[in-house]
């Protein structure tokens, strides 16, 4: 397989609700993308667009993204793995770099959740579980992970304050994350005082400060050959390894609702593609749509044994000096999940990181990062392993 | 088929219905017989639930209807505080998970179940429930 490289990363701050359209929004991550390459529109040779369609009030939104972009004639299409669709996006430009029939890919996630409301969106969110037979029972993403934190605690003894814990830490960094909607500091108090805001109950057993907010954002990445990567790029950041797996939608063809099997098959892909292992990843970036997602993404990712994970958050070893940092750029829970555009952000976080140039997040000299990007619960697990070498 | 004609039998599934019309929509029927049903497939065995019209594993669409009978096991469950559009109604409620041993049931814990007494792994029944807006669902019941 020819390598494949990504030189340019970008992505818009995220925000509750962005004061432009669709195709304004997908610019900001898109010029800083080019900029950070080093190249123009024009040598982009194809486009691939990711989000959730269900949000768009345009029809086929990758035709006029792609027009405001100057990014025509070059072949431009639409991709949806629900919150994993960037991932899905970078999988599908690897494809079609490493089979050598394009030089440079532009992969453009996006989402503008604030086109519906929130009740609307919750309701679009459940269907993306079984319509037939799930959804009429009233079904949400909250109330799904719930389920998974339940049988998570009834297995292996996971606590309330490990969820909480994994909320303080993404606060943590959040606060230092100019691009996050989410910036202020959280405690662990906070859970357990009736008058905050943070211990309001969603789906039993999780509460407000469990779940990520809705977002507006976009990210953007930039594809190359190893060819135009030495030529183009200084500081080419190589794509290892593209995992992906899918699950049964509905929870009747689940084995487990103590992790995440999707995930887990992922992990093993890139990890095998990759000739790396757990104790090889420096940095990591994974799916935190709730406390809980991060706690199962530890014990898929090999992080941590099964019912492992409560120790190791609780141990700090997540945290920016520990031996696994997880999420400091703060995660979902504090950058917030614009669905199509929350892939492309873990990986321009890692991109960033393996240049050094995370700033106050950056972990000391890492070498192999790693991303983790779900979509549903469960559905689609999506790894993907980058190096700098 | 003409659009008059159209068999919408399960547009009475659950609160709100986003499925008119399947191939499995004598699923219905047994709801208002009381009855909560599987499908098997004659060629190969497997039984299924949710119930499917058409066997992935032996391509075969030649199905029967089996009962949800006995107890299943309760793998998961979360008590909504929050609904989607549509279900606001409903609030307070709790999704839940029941592992029948040969396949799983996705449902609802009844509304007269005191989640004081639910714990994960006890034995449940399945059973067909009226909601207040005439449609049809099933539930969970703590075993006798």
């Amino acid at each position: 397989m020819k390598k494949v490289a990504i030189i340019g990363v970008g992505q818009s701050t995220f925000v509750r609700a962005y004061p432009g359209s669709l195709r304004e929004l997908a610019f900001e991550g898109f010029k800083e993308a080019i900029t950070d390459a080093g190249i123009t529109g024009k040598q982009i040779d194809a486009s691939v667009f990711c989000s959730a369609p269900e949000y768009d009030k345009q029809r086929s939104p990758s035709a006029v993204v792609a027009e405001y972009l100057g990014l025509n004639p070059a072949p431009t299409f639409y991709v949806e793995t629900l919150c994993s669709s960037s991932s899905t996006g970078l999988k599908l430009a690897y494809s079609m770099v490493a089979s050598g029939v394009h030089d440079i890919v532009a992969v453009i996630g996006l989402q503008k959740m604030s086109e519906i409301s929130s009740a609307e969106s919750q309701e679009r969110m459940g269907r993306g579980a079984d319509i037939q037979w799930e959804s009429p029972f009233g079904t949400m993403m909250p109330a799904y992970y719930a389920m998974h934190a339940k049988a998570h605690m009834d297995k292996y003894g996971t606590t309330l304050e490990d969820l909480a814990a994994v909320r303080v830490k993404a606060a943590t960094y959040g606060q230092m994350n100019e691009r996050a909607v989410y910036r202020k500091p959280v405690a662990l108090d906070m859970f357990t005082d009736p008058e905050n805001r943070m211990s309001g109950p969603v789906s039993s057993p999780l509460r407000v400060g469990d779940c990520c907010a809705n977002a507006d954002g976009t990210s953007c990445l930039i594809v190359a050959s190893e060819e135009k990567a030495r030529a183009l790029s200084k500081k080419p950041v190589w794509i290892l390894g593209v995992g992906a797996a899918s699950a049964s939608v509905n929870l009747t063809g689940r084995d487990r609702l103590y992790g995440l099997k999707a995930a887990e098959q992922a992990a093993r892909q890139a990890y095998a593609m990759a000739g790396v292992g757990p104790k090889d990843i420096d940095v990591a970036e994974v799916h935190d749509c709730f406390t809980i997602a991060e706690l199962l993404a530890y014990e898929a990712l090999g992080f941590a044994e099964p019912g492992g994970a409560k120790e190791l958050i609780q141990s700090k070893e997540t945290y920016k000096e520990g031996s696994i940092p997880v999420n400091v750029d703060g995660g979902l829970l504090s950058k917030g999940h614009p669905i199509g555009a929350t892939g492309g952000s873990q990986v321009r976080t890692i991109v960033l990181q393996l240049r050094g140039e995370a700033g106050d997040m950056q972990v000391k000299d890492p070498q192999i990062g790693l991303v983790h990007n779900i979509g549903g619960v469960g559905i689609y697990g999506n790894v993907t392993i980058l190096g700098n070498l | 088929m003409s659009k008059k004609n159209e068999d919408v039998r399960f547009g009475k599934f659950g609160t709100v219905s986003f499925t008119r019309t399947t191939r499995v929509n004598d699923f219905i029927d047994h709801l208002e017989s009381g009855k909560v049903m599987y499908t098997h497939c004659n060629t190969c065995g497997a039984d299924f639930f949710p119930p499917r019209a058409d066997c992935a594993g032996c391509l075969s669409s030649d199905m029967q209807w089996r009962e949800v009978t006995g107890t299943g096991k309760l793998v998961s469950y979360s008590q909504l505080e929050f609904a989607p559009v549509g279900f606001d109604a409903d609030l307070p409620y709790s999704i839940a998970l029941l592992d029948y041993g040969d396949f799983q049931v996705f449902g609802r814990l009844g509304g007269d179940v005191d989640l004081a007494e639910v714990m994960i792994g006890m034995p449940m029944t399945t059973v067909v429930n009226e909601l207040p807006n005439g449609q049809l669902n099933f539930v969970f019941k703590i075993a006798e």
